[in-house]
């Protein structure tokens, strides 16, 4: 198991490969399909701090407003990922992320991506939003909530030993390619 | 992390100690101009949203069981058991994709469909006010958010499908169904020559693998596959949808349909995808199928796939008296 606290440095990730159980600290920032095309659309500069050396969520959470103007998430498990395909190589390259958590992997684009810029792929467990969001410590501050509304915000939060697993890394390797791959072949034998 | 979780959902009593319904609060269907199903209906979202069916959880732990214990396919199957438990206890969504909310009324003659419709809306701002349910309700092209999960128009969103039926007492079933699940469903027209499937079971099975091996982990396998054979490009959807509330383990009313979703269920376990997509043999939980009469020119197969967080719940309004919940 290693432990890694955002920001993350390009070193800290070339060091890790597929298979690798990852507890995230820190910062991270959460934007799905709204803010992605926005981010390769627009390219806005107010980003640029918030997203260097850090780590973006592919999350829509179930957030609630409590009695003092703050926010909890009540629950935060990841979205599918591959929607942001045709976006993430130019955002990781563009913002300098290290890092995308989500779900279902992603393809050769973001592949390209990781391995130009030095990030990888972390992958979360899909469907355990309460469990996931227990690891959310605070939510520190969001952005775009007017425009995009609350799944698709800029939502800024801090986590505790957030469980994920490398399954992409910055040296081509990827998790997903292989099953895919695997399960592509026993299909056609299945199918005679 | 990787200890056997037990699941351990909370007793009917400790659900109806949550309630949102008033102690006592009944329904007398003699005068369906009094009855408002506002309330009854929020606390089934309260249930589908934080609870799983049994069905469905001892499906995800025999899936769990039939991993090597402590691969990676064990652990996920695992920390969906610890979800599960912890969504119950303290009543929050098991997922934050609350999915869509989709609606099957079946009702005696003299219910008012426009005021049930009304009723179940308020049902539906009330527990997204709640946090039961996520704003999942956008405009198409400016992505807006209705932020109460209505759909202006009154016609979509929630989805609500009425039948009237021959019998006494009103029932309610509601699914929430995810968007990532969504959108790895599938419609074939066969034949189709790419994949070489005619228009037998042959056909229907290569359909079925085909589809699965596109969704990959994407769908959050393992998944239940509700496959229509015929009807048409709506009807065939909607009956496979329909098919996903069937609960898992009972048996298909036609057995020969019957011995075929078992033998598929089984082929799919051997595709090596596992749960997420991180590769082991537990793919598919279950598979319903159904067969329609279509159009000499049309033979469609009609798939819908459900993500392992299967929430559906019913509850049923007797002539009169308290209502009663299957979750």
């Amino acid at each position: 198991m290693i432990r890694l606290t955002t920001p993350i440095t390009e070193a800290q990730i070339r060091e890790l490969k597929v298979g690798d159980e990852v507890l995230l600290n820190g910062r991270v920032v959460l934007s799905r399909d709204m803010g992605h095309k926005f981010m390769k659309e627009q390219k806005p500069e107010w980003l640029k701090p918030i997203l260097e050396n850090m780590v973006i969520y592919h999350c829509g959470p179930v957030v609630k407003k409590n009695a003092d103007g703050t926010w909890s998430f009540v629950a935060a498990g990841p979205t599918t990922s591959i929607r942001e395909e045709p976006y993430q190589a130019d955002v990781i390259d563009t913002y300098k992320v290290r890092g995308v958590i989500g779900k279902g992997g992603m393809g050769k684009r973001t592949s390209e991506g990781l391995q130009k810029t030095g990030a990888v792929y972390l992958h979360a467990t899909g469907g355990a939003g309460s469990l996931l969001a227990e690891r959310v410590k605070r939510v520190v501050d969001v952005k775009m909530l007017e425009e995009f509304g609350s799944p698709e915000a800029f939502w800024i939060i801090e986590v505790e030993d957030f469980p994920l697993v490398v399954t992409m890394d910055s040296h081509g390797g990827s998790l997903h390619e292989i099953v895919a791959q695997q399960s592509q072949e026993r299909a056609k034998a299945l199918m005679g | 992390m990787s200890e056997c979780v037990i699941p351990t959902l909370t007793s009917p009593e400790v659900v109806a100690s949550k309630s949102i319904l008033p102690e006592g609060w009944r329904a007398d269907l003699a005068n369906p101009k009094d009855l408002d199903l506002t309330l009854p209906v929020t606390e089934l979202l309260r249930r589908t949203t934080s609870r799983l069916p049994q069905d469905v959880i001892d499906a995800i732990v025999k899936g769990r069981d039939a991993e090597e214990e402590g691969s990676r396919a064990f652990n996920t199957l695992n920390d969906m058991v610890r979800n599960i438990n912890l969504a119950d206890g303290q009543v929050t969504p098991l997922c934050q994709d609350t999915g869509s909310v989709i609606f099957w009324v079946r009702h005696p003659f003299g219910l008012s469909q426009r005021a049930a419709k009304a009723q179940i809306r308020a049902a539906v701002v009330e527990a997204t006010k709640r946090s039961w349910l996520r704003p999942n309700c956008v405009e198409s092209l400016s992505g807006k958010n209705s932020g109460t999960n209505m759909d202006p128009f009154h016609e979509h969103h929630p989805a609500i499908h009425f039948e009237e039926w021959d019998r006494p007492e009103i029932e309610i079933s509601v699914m929430q169904k995810g968007g990532g699940c969504e959108n790895v469903g599938a419609q074939y027209r066969l034949p189709d020559a790419a994949l070489g499937a005619g228009r037998d079971i042959k056909g229907v099975r290569k359909c079925i693998i085909d589809a699965v091996v596109k969704a990959q982990g994407q769908g959050c396998s393992p998944g239940i596959l509700g496959v229509a054979i015929g009807g048409d490009r709506v009807t065939g959807y909607e009956k496979s949808k329909e098919l996903i509330l069937r609960k898992l383990g009972t048996a298909n009313a036609d057995p020969k349909m019957d011995a075929f979703e078992k033998e598929v269920t089984q082929d799919l376990n051997t595709l090596g995808i596992g749960p997420m997509g991180y590769g082991g043999v537990t793919t598919a939980l279950g598979v319903h199928i159904e067969e329609m009469y279509r159009h000499p020119a049309s033979f469609y197969v009609s798939i819908s796939y459900m993500c392992w967080s299967s929430r559906r719940g019913t509850v049923t309004f007797p002539a009169s008296g308290q209502p009663s919940y299957d979750l």
